[in-house]
């Protein structure tokens, strides 16, 4: 799916300051070698499954399907990882693989937290530093996950320029790599930024439509009619696409953070409302304005608050292959409360993003059609701002 | 001969980073002459980028101040058009890949050679990324200036041979901004530059005082000054010109032979 330059179609490639070029290049041997490597993918399996808690489970949402009348709903619980994410996935591979590659600090950027306190927690169990960097407007939207992260032994850097959230944070991140590389391995977390990343998130996230493929041919003998998920850089959704993109006969659908609709500048629907650019050391879709300079993007979702998307989304959408859809911060709010109520699942913000194009699908398809709507996370987290929406004020 | 190797034909070249429209572009380009005017060689014109990646914050803070100045490309060029009718120094623009690729870079850089800008230094388009742009660059006459990093080790004899214009030494890991210190082995740096190329290297990044401008010229042809400029324009606003002129001339005079 990639060529050797990194490219998915004209997206991808390695826009990067000079500094950082060997190590992005030794980045990419060290993983070429590992990915191969039985012992590495034997010890990385122990941990996924004896320490992240998988596989994760395709659950049958009964009621849900029931109530909505049309396609069958089966729901990846990637929330009942071990921190409450699928994130964990990604980065207890990149922490094995930067450790055998003699690094010993982990430095990440985070929007909505669960990134960072997934490196913090790796960042324990492997006895490595770890710096995150987080948005200051995020640090307060997402102050629960930035005690966890404290907790969990690392510092937690706010990042007070530009916009305050993940963009600036993705970008204090890479500057700090530039001023230390020998012992620092940038743990990024989403299928974006320069070569070779977008490529070995994916490849450790798609460890989640292996499992879905699976587990729903054992439980329907047959494949799903079509897979949801939301869409920020974008590594729980290509991780939910990756064993389908060869089906042709599933849908793949990638729900966008519309904040407050993709008609006002309140926004961070990338492939619905960006052009081509480059940025954060990759060609793909951004929110810019004419000129050029990255937009200011919204979305009530720290995590999905992004300008830009992963390369491969972006070449997805330009073959056709996945479709992007945009889903306003009020019917994600209302997916989150519906799949609370239905289910007695609490959803990440950005979870119900996907729930809730799932909701206008699944009445429209026929009752032996099948649906599976990723879970990436769980929703404790976003439980005080979604009250501050809805004019309540709590305590956490 | 070029502008740009003109530059460096007469001893040391000292260049001057500015960003433009920090705080106005009547105020770039008073300073820009100012800094001509006490000795600068070269001129780097920053166009202002919302999310510079290889900024420390105090170029971080000239950008976003041009930008909220309502600075745009057009008028930047505009600006660059009318600055020609009296420097004759060289000019480059120093800016990041997406202003260029977003303005459409055949549009971009036939505009450069109109208005005499000789060279562009793009720090996020590194060796593996310049062929999209290289071909326009040329075909333009536009100098496309690589960069060289303390981490670029078995890298730098590659770069060097494509290099164009001049070389640009970063002289630290990390971001720009000023240093009290300055540690990578830029003599090593230097010499396998010079068994690679004969365009001339200067060296950017950190420097800031007279006596670090003169260790960096010894070392190579020249060096390059942002942040501790920039510093000035934040200190003084409209009023920084004939501080920067002063200051222009101290580091000149220090890497004069």
């Amino acid at each position: 799916m990639t060529n050797p330059n990194g490219r998915f179609g004209i997206h991808g490639g390695q826009y990067i300051p000079e500094t950082l070029m060997n190590a992005v290049i030794e980045l990419e041997q060290a993983y070429n070698r590992f990915k191969a490597d039985p012992d590495f993918n034997r010890e990385l399996t122990a941990l996924l499954n004896n320490y992240a808690g998988r596989p994760s489970r395709l659950y049958y949402a009964e009621k849900m399907t029931r109530e909505l009348g049309g396609a069958k709903i089966y729901l990846k619980r990637e929330d009942l990882n071990h921190t409450g994410a699928h994130k964990i996935n990604n980065v207890l591979g990149q922490a094995l693989l930067a450790k055998k590659m003699g690094k010993t600090r982990l430095i990440a950027e985070t929007g909505a937290g669960q990134h960072g306190v997934a490196t913090a927690t790796a960042a324990a169990l492997l006895d490595m530093e770890c710096v995150v960097f987080m948005g200051e407007e995020d640090t307060i939207r997402q102050a629960l996950n930035v005690y966890r992260m404290r907790l969990l032994g690392a510092e937690v850097i706010p990042v007070k320029t530009g916009t305050a959230t993940l963009k600036d944070a993705v970008s204090e991140a890479m500057r700090e790599w530039t001023s230390r590389i020998d012992d620092t391995h940038y743990c990024l977390g989403s299928v974006m930024g320069p070569h070779p990343f977008p490529t070995i998130v994916r490849d450790f996230q798609a460890v989640i439509s292996r499992e879905i493929k699976q587990q729903l041919l054992e439980k329907e003998g047959r494949l799903p009619d079509a897979v949801l998920a939301c869409v920020g850089g974008g590594s729980n959704a290509i991780g939910s696409f990756y064993h389908f993109i060869e089906d042709k006969s599933v849908r793949l659908i990638g729900c966008e953070a519309a904040g407050k609709g993709i008609d006002t500048f309140e926004t961070a629907a990338t492939i619905n409302t960006g052009r081509v650019g480059i940025f954060h050391g990759m060609k793909s879709y951004f929110c810019q304005d004419e000129y050029g300079q990255i937009a200011p993007v919204y979305s009530i979702s720290a995590g999905l608050d992004y300008p830009g998307v992963g390369p491969e989304h972006a070449w997805l959408h330009d073959i056709g292959r996945a479709e992007y859809v945009p889903v306003t911060d009020e019917e994600a709010i209302c997916a989150f409360e519906y799949l609370s109520k239905t289910e007695g699942i609490i959803p990440a913000i950005e979870s119900a993003h996907a729930v809730a194009h799932a909701q206008k699908l699944a009445p429209t398809m026929g009752k032996d059609q099948i649906v599976v709507i990723t879970i990436s996370g769980r929703g404790d987290k976003d439980c005080a701002a979604i009250a501050r929406y809805r004019g309540e004020n709590i305590y956490e | 001969m070029s502008r740009i190797a003109n530059a460096f034909a007469g001893g040391k070249a000292f260049i001057a980073f500015i960003t433009c429209g920090d705080p106005d572009l009547e105020t770039t380009g008073a300073v820009v002459r100012a800094a001509v005017e006490n000795g600068a060689d070269l001129i780097e014109l920053g166009i202002p980028f919302s999310d510079p990646t290889a900024e420390g914050p105090v170029i971080q803070g000239a950008n976003l101040r041009a930008l909220r100045g309502g600075i745009t490309t057009d008028r930047i060029f505009d600006f660059v058009r009318k600055l020609r009718e009296d420097i004759t120094v060289p000019m480059v623009f120093m800016t990041y890949a997406n202003v260029v690729f977003s303005y459409g870079t055949e549009r971009f850089l036939s505009l450069c050679r109109d208005v005499g800008i000789d060279g562009l230094i793009l720090p996020d388009l590194p060796f593996e990324e310049k062929e999209e742009s290289l071909p326009v660059c040329r075909a333009c006459g536009v100098d496309l200036i690589s960069l060289i990093a303390p981490t670029s080790e078995n890298r730098i004899a590659m770069i060097a041979r494509e290099a164009e214009g001049f070389l640009y030494l970063v002289s630290s890991l990390g971001v720009t901004g000023t240093r009290t210190e300055i540690t990578t082995d830029l003599g090593a740096m230097v010499r396998l530059v010079r068994e690679n190329t004969d365009i001339p290297c200067a060296i950017g990044f950190g420097i800031s005082t007279p006596e670090q401008a003169k260790r960096m010229a010894d070392l190579s042809d020249g060096v390059i000054v942002g942040s501790a400029i920039i510093k000035l324009l934040e200190k003084y606003g409209r009023n920084a010109p004939p501080h920067v002129g002063q200051y222009v001339k101290a580091m000149k005079d220090a890497i004069r032979n």
